[in-house]
């Protein structure tokens, strides 16, 4: 299955979980599996529209998922996806 | 024609003469750059001292702020003798006792949309030592605008990014993030906390793209963001693409100039922990004190973290973590008086604010949080 990491300022709306393993073929299953686990993920992740919130970047392997095929995006197991997430401390 | 190094300069910088990718050229070159580091905290610190200490012949420091005693876990740049001296001075101080041939300017301002044109036109490469959303879009689109590289790092708790945003290379700071999270999404240092090490691995990488950047060798990091988890110990590096939609550095830009960017990102810029609700929702520490000796079962409300209540605590009060606030409001009675507070009144605010749009009417907000009610009532609880 793959793997979604969860960066820390999201990590308390997981129950404090960094890694989620969650059945899936493309993101956006993985995305939906998480935010079925954990609502409190759904309206840091998603807008009212259900579309993804323009500070979420997801990251598969080196590359920005809207450079691929974005939410439809293909996931193999053992593929790790990653938020990347906007912090500003300094 | 860039500048000769004296003798005294040849034997300070011999082991950077020492190396082919450098050589006297090099530390010519070092000498003849000019660097703007804004912000001489956690991550300026170390980038001002190295930068100092390899010669940049210019460097200007920006920050607005005093040197606060909780500010020595991480900045050490500064130190306990300079508690309440102006930061800029302090690191000023400190750059000229490791490098007493290289200029220092200082703007002891908060840099904004009406002074960032002045400040940054003397000077080839900006770095991003800021603590808060606000000033990065301020800092990135200023660097757009000048065409000036913008060495960023960014810190929280154990995670680190660094990145090279040259938008005339590469993309920028808004190709990645065209928008800040929503205010209250991210917690700044001073709520969520920051290993004190961090800044320093984080700003090292910064001074070392800032030299490489002066030197011409080697790959930056444009069009790259690397991620740095200091607990498992892991640097990751992913591809960044310019953005043709981006609204400055895009095909079509928007922002030609700059703008407000308090409003854009919906928060101050700056990261100081002092929320207040306003006069209606807050309840100073001496108020509450006169409140509960009228009624000592006033229901109080901790929003803060389960470890933070082992620093210092109110007795009687129910744990309730902001994360897990929305989910619990159903647990309190809108009809009972209720008084939320944390550390310093940030969360507390937020929490209050979710309990006022639920049509909650009594209820308050601890201002200044459990540190004000350690420093005006109770002295016996330590402030953190």
């Amino acid at each position: 299955m793959p793997t979604l990491k969860i960066p820390t300022p999201l990590r308390p709306y997981a129950d404090g979980q960094s890694t989620l393993t969650l059945p899936g073929k493309i993101v956006e299953d993985v995305l939906e599996g998480a935010v079925a686990a954990y609502p409190m993920l759904r309206k840091h992740l998603f807008n009212d529209e259900g579309k993804l919130r323009p500070f979420v970047n997801l990251f598969l392997g080196e590359d920005n998922v809207n450079q691929l095929e974005g939410l439809k995006t293909p996931l193999s197991d053992g593929d790790t996806l990653m938020i990347i997430p906007s912090i500003a401390g300094g | 024609m860039l500048p000769e190094l004296s003798h005294k300069e040849i034997l300070r910088y011999s082991r950077h003469l020492l190396i082919p990718d450098v050589g006297l050229e090099g530390q010519k070159k070092i000498k003849a750059a000019s660097v703007l580091i804004v912000g001489t905290g956690g991550l300026g610190s170390p980038v001002a001292l190295y930068l100092a200490a390899a010669g940049v012949g210019r460097i200007g420091l920006v920050d607005y702020d005093v040197v606060d005693f909780s500010n020595l876990q991480r900045q050490i740049i500064h130190g306990e003798s300079r508690l309440g001296d102006l930061k800029v001075d302090s690191a000023r101080t400190r750059m000229l006792d490791l490098n007493p041939e290289i200029q220092i300017d200082v703007y002891n301002e908060v840099i904004n949309s009406e002074n960032a044109f002045r400040i940054a036109e003397p000077y080839d490469i900006i770095v991003d030592g800021t603590d808060n959303f606000p000033t990065r879009y301020l800092i990135n689109d200023l660097c757009v605008l000048t065409g000036k590289p913008n060495v960023y790092g960014s810190i929280f708790r154990f995670d680190g990014q660094a990145s090279v945003f040259d938008a005339q290379e590469g993309p920028c700071y808004r190709c990645l993030f065209p928008e800040p999270p929503p205010p209250g999404l991210v917690p700044s240092c001073a709520e969520g906390g920051v290993l004190g090490v961090l800044p320093g691995t984080i700003g090292s990488i910064q001074a070392t793209e800032t030299l490489k950047i002066i030197l011409g060798i080697g790959e930056t990091l444009v069009g790259r963001l690397l991620l740095y988890d200091a607990l498992d110990l892991s640097f990751q590096t992913v591809q960044l693409q310019k953005n043709p939609e981006c609204k400055v550095c895009g095909e079509h830009p928007e922002i030609t100039g700059l703008i407000d960017y308090e409003a854009f990102c919906g928060m101050s810029a700056h990261d100081h922990d002092e929320g207040s609700a306003g006069d209606e929702w807050d309840i100073t520490a001496a108020q509450l004190s006169s409140r509960l000796k009228e009624n000592p079962h006033l229901h109080l409300i901790d929003v803060r973290e389960p470890h933070e209540r082992e620093i210092s605590n109110l007795e009687g009060s129910e744990l309730i973590p902001l994360g897990q606030f929305a989910a619990r409001m159903n647990e309190l009675d809108s009809a009972e008086d209720l008084v939320i507070f944390c550390k310093s009144g940030t969360r507390s605010t937020r929490a209050l604010e979710i309990l006022a749009s639920a049509g909650f009417k009594k209820v308050k907000n601890l201002k200044g949080g459990i540190n004000a009610w350690a420093r005006e009532v109770d002295p016996s609880l330590p402030v953190y």
